[in-house]
């Protein structure tokens, strides 16, 4: 009854504040004269215009040996391209106030970019510069090289980083999945120019490309913009054929034992694809488990009455190839034992018991309550737009996705937690010197 | 350019104080901000932005770790965990739990000069959550049992983010031997044995004496105006009744004599880092004056093309990062800071060397005119982006006027920035990089010695 009144109330305010009121942005579809594909939110309140794109194939394609790849391309697309040598790059960069990102991920490799409407045309020039014609001049090529590899050795005594590597080597043997996606000393010390050069022509093409723009633009001048800035790219990307994977998960306890006061824990059973139908009663059911950040279970059984950690969370993490259940807490080496066992107790709880129709209910008014919220930026509505496109939502998902979670119910909730979570199947890596623990159990 | 970034936010953390700041491009913009005062004297500030139906709700106190009792630290944080434990009306996590309920995003966050509360709602659940943070503000209602697994959760919460990492111990460590004086020299989560013995009495009497009307501020931006706001306001937080006017007196800050070296040795570095801080003027504490142009330095020092970088990364490949830190919104005394990460096989001394020479040829040379108009174009076009996102305004007039500026000083940024001559930067640094008020420290390897 409380939230049929509170629909009531939300109709009449959002009749009162007409035209501003739309919960969520208008998506176009544009198609360029020679036939590139973005989706489009304009928005002429500031100056600014927002670019996301991606390129389907991510480092789970770096070839063996050659780890680290993808993500060494990503930091050099920005350092030189075509008549321009890396510091004229950055001075342009710099000078116009873009901000310009490419950034490799496991599935995809993709960038985001954000101008001042003045300087569009140069910008998206460089843009354009950027993804087809790459420089990969030697100084910036080892200058870049010696970060990565800082960024590694760091990353070699980071409790969480290598709680997490540790744990997708252990789900995904001999797949990709379980490589470190920024490579290693020895892959990152034999990646070659011809490897990157390699890689732009193979991997970044108009038919795995996809755009998302926000902001300051019409879409009739989006159009020829799409042309001269990805009209350069191949036609096709390079076939490829990365195997599906059913995550290893034995329920087995790794301790990788490193000298820290806090003990970094991370956990993870198999999850769901983002296209499995169950997908949201999933997604409902991992709010109440450990997604809600002040609401889940996990917080309020391991943080609040216990306070055995400052963050523990869980959060479904699907994949183009396989799906995870996942999270992490920390906490200090006496209480890892403790930690565990409440950890262990609310897999099985929820297992058992599901969750209640009060639980249900206010999970979902968050989950609908909260999803005008993600649109805060032009920024992270363009990111949006490209994730709706990489999943294969529907150009009018944003106006479906509250349905479908209303639409969930107790039932599908607990049949889905009573087949999906598995304390068996729930494998942890503890990264530091925890007490209280049996390992390989 | 993607791992450099990652790397420069990894060596900035050590150079950052507050748990939250702004990085200098967003610094502000002109939000158009609309201003009024309750009768309890609690001023309101409201900035529109109507992309979505959506608002969000700050509270911002006047209170940091910087005005804890000495042996007291981590008092101002300990009780922005605890704001979340109940009142009477509203027990036992009820507050977190409507907010949730009605879609909304909550967190709360602690510096040494503020401490802020905030939701993220639809519009139509402002005047909710507004109710909730009027009630919290002065019936808190707390118990041992309540404060025993949270100082628990705050001691983890030190780990994670102090203890596990040699950086930020760095980062405490040269903070602590920057000020002699000055509570800045605290860290803002608490040293772990005072957190320990932190009482209920403690943090109540702390909550008591500053947790009023009219030691608060509050902004909402998004989809609301002020005309909108007002009679919601004066609903929730206008019936308060003010509380004593609460100064904010600090030990100062001695004149320092003499430079001093910290060096964090521990067998997690396999990457050293060095670092330089000078005390340095904010917008309202030292010579002021200097403060814009020091913002322009920094981007003139530290950009993705600045001085540092250019010279210790591209050309002299000592180092793999390099930059300069400064951040002005500070009610007391700031520093200016300078960081670098060597290459593999070179000396820390090799470092120290190349950023002092550049410290020393900018004192004999002085920067040139082209590089303060490239610097002010890149940061005052920054000031555009801070309009995009609704939350943006809001955090910006928040963090300002709780560190002692006005509207009109955010407001007039760009213009500042843009006035900046080649010969007030020069002038600012040879103002502040005076060796006798800096700190030098080195993260280095166990068994490495400074």
């Amino acid at each position: 009854m409380k939230i049929r009144l509170f629909a009531i109330f939300f109709l009449f305010v959002a009749l009162a504040l007409a035209p501003h009121a739309h919960a969520r942005p208008d998506v176009q579809r544009v198609i360029s004269p020679g036939g590139i594909e973005a989706w489009l939110v304009e928005d002429h309140a500031n100056p600014i215009i927002a670019v996301s794109f991606s390129f389907r194939g991510g480092t789970a394609l770096d070839p063996n040996g050659k780890e680290g790849l993808a993500d060494m391309v990503s930091a050099l697309l920005d350092e030189g391209a075509g008549d321009i040598d890396s510091e004229g790059f950055q001075r342009r960069l710099e000078d116009l106030s873009i901000s310009l990102r490419f950034e490799a991920g496991l599935d995809t490799f993709g960038g985001r970019l954000q101008t001042l409407t003045d300087n569009r045309d140069e910008v998206f020039g460089l843009l354009s510069l950027a993804v087809t014609k790459p420089r990969f001049d030697e100084e910036p090529v080892s200058r870049i090289r010696s970060q990565i590899l800082a960024n590694l050795r760091m990353a070699e005594e980071d409790p969480d980083k290598v709680a997490s590597e540790t744990l997708f080597a252990k789900l995904f043997p001999g797949h990709p999945y379980g490589r470190r996606a920024e490579g290693t000393a020895e892959s990152v010390a034999g990646l070659h120019i011809e490897d990157m050069k390699g890689f732009v022509a193979r991997r970044l093409a108009r038919d795995n490309l996809i755009v998302g723009v926000v902001g300051d633009i019409k879409a009739e001048d989006l159009g020829p913009l799409l042309d001269r800035t990805f009209g350069g790219l191949p036609q096709k990307a390079a076939a490829w054929n990365t195997p599906d994977i059913k995550a290893n998960a034995d329920g087995k306890l790794t301790v990788v034992s490193k000298a820290v006061p806090q003990s970094a824990i991370v956990f993870a059973q198999p999850g769901l694809k983002r296209k499995d139908p169950d997908f949201y009663a999933a997604y409902v059911m991992n709010y109440v488990l450990g997604g809600g950040s002040f609401a889940s279970r996990l917080y309020k059984q391991i943080r609040e009455e216990r306070g055995l950690a400052y963050s523990v969370y869980s959060y479904l993490y699907p994949m183009d190839h396989a799906a995870l259940l996942t999270g992490g807490a920390g906490t200090a080496n006496a209480r890892v034992g403790e930690t565990l066992s409440v950890l262990r107790d609310e897999w099985r709880k929820m297992a058992e018991k599901g969750v209640t129709a009060e639980e249900l209910a206010d999970a979902k008014t968050y989950l609908t309550g909260s999803f005008p919220l993600r649109f805060d930026s032009s920024l992270s509505i363009a990111r949006i737009l490209v994730g709706m496109q990489e999943d294969d939502l529907g150009i009018d998902f944003l106006d479906r996705r509250n349905d479908m979670i209303e639409a969930v119910t107790l039932e599908q909730v607990n049949r889905v937690a009573k087949t999906l979570l598995d304390p068996s199947k729930l494998s942890i890596v503890v990264v530091g010197e925890p007490e209280g623990v049996e390992t390989g159990k | 350019m993607t791992s450099a970034f990652r790397l420069l936010l990894a060596a900035f953390a050590v150079l950052a104080f507050a748990l939250v700041s702004f990085p200098g491009g967003v610094r502000a913009a002109v939000f158009n901000p609309e201003t009024f005062t309750l009768s309890n004297g609690m001023q309101v500030v409201v900035v529109t932005n109507r992309r979505m139906p959506v608002v969000t709700h700050m509270v911002w106190y006047k209170v940091g770790a910087a005005d804890e009792p000495q042996g007291h630290s981590g008092i101002a944080h300990f009780l922005e965990h605890l704001m979340f434990k109940g009142t009477e009306s509203l027990p036992n996590g009820a507050f977190s739990r409507i907010v949730a309920r009605n879609g909304g995003q909550e967190n709360a966050f602690t510096s040494s000069d503020y401490t802020a509360y905030f939701q993220n709602v639809a519009r139509d659940r402002l005047e909710l959550v507004m109710g909730m943070e009027a009630d919290r503000m002065t019936n808190l209602s707390l118990t041992r049992e309540v404060i025993e697994p949270e100082r628990q959760v705050i001691l983890e919460e030190r780990r994670q983010r102090v203890d596990n990492d040699p950086y930020a111990q760095l980062s405490e460590h040269m903070s602590a031997a920057l000020y002699l004086n000055h509570p800045y020299r605290t860290p803002v989560i608490g040293w772990a044995a005072e957190v320990e013995r932190l009482s209920l009495e403690d943090i109540v009497g702390f909550y008591k004496s500053w947790y009023a009307p009219n030691n608060a501020i509050l902004v909402v931006s998004g989809d609301i105006t002020a005309a909108e706001l007002r009679p919601m306001a004066e609903k929730t937080y206008g019936v308060i009744p003010p509380g004593p006017k609460m100064e904010r007196a600090r030990p100062p800050e001695p004149p320092h004599n003499g430079s001093r070296r910290v060096s964090v040795s521990d067998q997690k570095v396999r990457q050293p880092a060095w670092n330089r801080m000078y005390l340095a003027p904010s917008y309202t504490a030292g010579e002021v004056e200097h403060a814009y142009a020091l913002q322009v330095l920094e981007q003139i020092l530290g950009g993705a093309t600045g001085r540092l970088y250019r010279s210790l990364v591209v050309e002299g490949k000592q180092a793999v990062s390099a930059g300069a830190g400064y951040s002005p919104e500070r009610l007391d005394l700031t520093s200016f800071g300078f960081y670098a990460s060597p290459r593999p096989g070179v000396e820390m001394e090799t470092i120290e060397k190349a950023v002092e020479s550049e410290i020393a040829s900018l004192l004999a040379d002085g920067v040139t005119g082209n590089e303060v108009a490239r610097a002010k174009t890149s940061l005052i076009a920054g000031a555009v982006y801070a309009r995009d996102n609704y939350r943006t305004g809001a955090r910006v007039l928040g963090s300002a006027l709780a560190s002692g500026q006005t509207v009109s000083d955010v407001e007039a940024w760009p213009t500042r920035i843009g006035a900046v001559t080649v010969e007030q930067v020069n002038a600012a640094a040879r103002a502040v990089f005076n060796e006798k008020y800096s700190v030098t420290g080195l993260l280095l390897p166990a068994g490495k010695k400074s």
